[in-house]
């Protein structure tokens, strides 16, 4: 049967069981969209800005699992796409973005509107094509849809010429994909399972190191039957929050730059590592030298580029999360760890990483925690990037899986709208609190308007400052407090809800926050809730650049006194 | 062997526009240093063979692997400089002559066993192949004659016995 290429696209997409594509129309795709409405299974959302299109897709496929995709026209559209793509690669994410370009005989004539958004996105996609004939197209989603969604998740991009959108071809969709040079090891190799359950059964101050990769395996019951049967503490990355219950005894929450303190003593103390789908980012060991000096290091990730490459590893295993810990658990011997368990407890009550102070002022911590009471932490969080998301990471008790969409890699601002808006398009029935800052917030404002076109009913929580707030922390501490740059204004962000018919509201005292909170959650639709944060209040625990987890500086000990006592450096 | 740490790759790569591209961005925005790439095609249909050497010690050269497999069209990789191979290169030398001077050329090239392949009054280009040692020695020879061009393949290299793919 001969189709065009449009309708060879959206059958393509019928078949990868696409349900939602986030895009924005132009002029190369309008045979795309022509095509579009003969395929009601397919449901298109437009944004107002390319770069909402790729975050939606991204939030999206963190929250289902599913494939994300997104499609912009070429020239603008495509370039528009890039900031979306490079975050969701960068945080493994599983995204297909389809570009048009100009017809074929245009290509490499700097064309209207015509871009490289193939050799653009080399560096930041897992594999990109340019379709130069409708024979193709079939071909081509199949492999990218397989190459998004397996291994090691990540972006493929799709170019496609406007005169392939239109020429005729044979639609086959093949039913097996052919890449010789595209292998993904599931299961872990036995030899070196035996090697961890060794370096296992005889640590004494072992900790788990969890991170996105366990969520993406889906291997939350693993790990949990992982870290009790041995007594194995749990320390999760920025991406692995949500991997493993906080409210479990095991848990000691994030570690890192602002993780709790207990965490990054518990590692810097340990005698085993056992890192489970992270990837030993700076953020999370610090100064990579001074990182776990006494540890022996087991490292279990899907890929094997990752394993050696920034920390020394004693037993590599490269394989799926799940497939690994599943054997692991069936040879690991039944432990406790009971001195290094009192310990580790003794620390988390020396160190209170999330103890909010009392007093007047409406503390951005006590917003968070307000939510996660109020909500019961059953809601998906969904975090623009600086002090809030570090604040939004710290003072929620996670207790469901996968409930924290955030950009880590490469740490986007204006991430958190449009990705709570594909978070919540893909889990409907879902609570979808979204965490902004006032600055990251007008990045993707806009996104207001598809907010509403689509009645999404997400919850907007921002965290307003005034100041770019996690620059201006680094100029307090390191720059001696000069503010360059990071007075940051704003609207009037009630009237801009308003504009955009988003019901909103303002809160500026503590006592308003719970019912400001509830309130949101009641109404039937999309709330905005402006949060008149305390304007230079510091994200802590934080280990400052250069040091080793060992070095925390802790918030200052303002107790109901106050005594002016200046942040103290614990040195381990 | 490792010459001046350099370790010598060979890899298998799907023969489609930008194959080489991709090799060439990744090993520049991961800092890789590559002394040079051959890239041709094999015995089999649809698979060029490329020849990477690298300039690192071995645990940068061990991740300069495992990323270059990462690339989807990169259908096999291996690092074979610690294993028994043949190397070699060509080079063209065009190396200015007198009448007095073309004689000792000549000889020159005759020991290397290389061959004049174009002769012209005031020049004439040497056709040389060979490992990397006598290729630079031949060209330090010749350098005191002056040297107008010089192009050189880069490396290709195959394991001895069993094929190295």
């Amino acid at each position: 049967m001969n189709l065009t290429g449009a309708q060879i696209v959206c059958e393509s997409l019928v078949k990868e069981g696409v349900e939602v594509i986030f895009g924005f129309p132009g002029g190369v795709v309008l045979p795309f969209y022509d095509t579009l409405p003969h395929y009601p299974q397919l449901r298109h959302v437009l944004v107002r800005h390319e770069q909402g299109a790729a975050h939606a897709a991204d939030g999206y496929a963190r929250a289902t699992g599913r494939v994300g995709v997104c499609l912009a026209t070429s020239g603008p559209g495509a370039t528009n796409l890039v900031t979306g793509i490079a975050n969701a690669q960068l945080d493994s994410s599983p995204m297909v973005a389809i570009t048009g370009q100009v017809a074929r005989p245009f290509i490499g004539k700097d064309a209207f509107q015509e871009i490289d958004i193939t050799g653009i996105t080399l560096p930041i996609t897992k594999h990109n094509y340019v379709v130069l004939s409708a024979a193709e197209l079939a071909r081509v989603f199949k492999e990218a849809f397989y190459i998004a969604s397996t291994g090691r998740l990540g972006t493929v991009l799709i170019d496609i010429p406007r005169d392939v959108f239109t020429e005729e071809a044979e639609f086959h969709y093949p039913a097996k994909v052919t890449l010789p040079g595209y292998k993904t090891v599931l299961r872990g190799h036995p030899a070196q399972i035996r090697k961890a359950v060794q370096l296992m059964d005889k640590a004494h101050r072992p900790v788990i190191i969890s991170g996105r990769g366990v969520t993406i395996s889906g291997a939350y019951d693993e790990l949990k039957e992982l870290a009790e049967k041995a007594q194995i503490p749990v320390a999760t990355t920025l991406l692995g929050i949500s991997s493993f219950p906080e409210n479990h005894m095991l848990s000691l929450g994030m570690l890192g730059m602002h993780g709790m303190a207990c965490a990054n003593m518990a590692i810097d103390k340990a005698d085993l590592i056992i890192a489970v789908g992270m990837r030993f980012d700076d953020r999370a060991t610090a100064s990579v030298s001074g990182f776990a000096p006494n540890a022996s290091v087991i490292h279990i990730d899907i890929d094997p580029a990752e394993i050696g490459k920034n920390v020394r590893v004693d037993v590599p295993i490269v394989g799926d999360v799940k497939n690994v810990v599943r054997e692991l658990n069936k040879q690991v011997t039944s432990r406790t760890h009971v001195d290094w368990i009192r310990q580790l407890d003794i620390w988390r009550q020396e160190h209170p990483s999330t103890d909010i102070r009392g007093g007047e002022e409406l503390l951005p911590q006590y917003v968070i925690r307000s939510i996660c009471e109020v909500t019961n932490s059953n809601a998906i969080i969904v975090t623009g990037v600086g002090q809030h998301q570090m604040w939004a990471a710290q003072h929620f008790c996670y207790k469901k899986p996968n409930s924290l969409i955030s950009s880590g890699g490469l740490g986007t601002m204006g991430f958190e709208l449009p990705a709570a808006l594909g978070a919540k398009i893909g889990c409907p029935e879902e609570t979808v609190w979204c965490i902004a800052g006032d600055g990251g917030f007008q990045m993707t404002i806009q996104e207001l308007a598809t907010v509403v076109q689509e009645r999404a009913a997400v919850k907007i929580a921002i965290m307003n400052n005034g100041y770019l707030g996690m620059v201006r922390q680094w100029q307090e501490l390191f720059y001696g407090r000069r503010y360059v740059a990071t007075p940051l204004s704003g609207p009037d962000f009630l009237k801009i809800a308003e504009a955009y018919g988003v019901s909103a509201m303002r809160v500026k005292t503590r006592g308003e926050v719970a019912p400001a909170i509830q309130k949101a959650m009641e109404h039937d639709g999309p709330f905005l809730i402006d949060f008149m944060i305390e304007p230079e209040e510091n994200v802590y625990p934080m280990v400052p650049p250069g040091a080793t987890l060992a070095d925390i500086i802790e918030a200052p000990r303002k107790e109901t006194v106050a005594s002016g006592i200046s942040p103290t450096v614990s040195n381990l | 062997m490792t010459i001046n740490g350099k370790h010598t790759l060979v890899a298998l790569v799907a023969d489609r526009p930008g194959v080489l591209n991709r090799v060439a961005s990744l090993f520049r925005r991961r800092g890789f240093n590559i002394d040079s790439i051959a890239v041709g095609h094999t015995e089999q249909k649809e698979i060029s063979r490329m020849t990477i050497v690298v300039n690192g010690n071995a645990a940068m050269v061990e991740q300069a692997r495992k990323q270059l497999d990462k690339i989807i069209d990169v259908i096999k990789i291996s690092d074979i400089t610690d294993e028994s191979m043949i190397e070699r290169e060509l080079a063209l030398i065009k190396v200015k002559t007198t009448p007095e001077t073309r004689g000792e050329v000549i000889q020159i090239v005759d020991i290397f066993r290389a061959n004049i392949v174009d002769v012209a009054p005031e020049s004439l280009i040497v056709e040389a192949t060979g490992d990397e040692d006598k290729i630079n020695s031949l060209f330090k020879l010749l350098q005191s004659f002056g040297i107008k061009e010089m192009a050189r393949t880069g490396r290709v290299a195959m394991t001895r016995g069993t094929p190295s793919a």
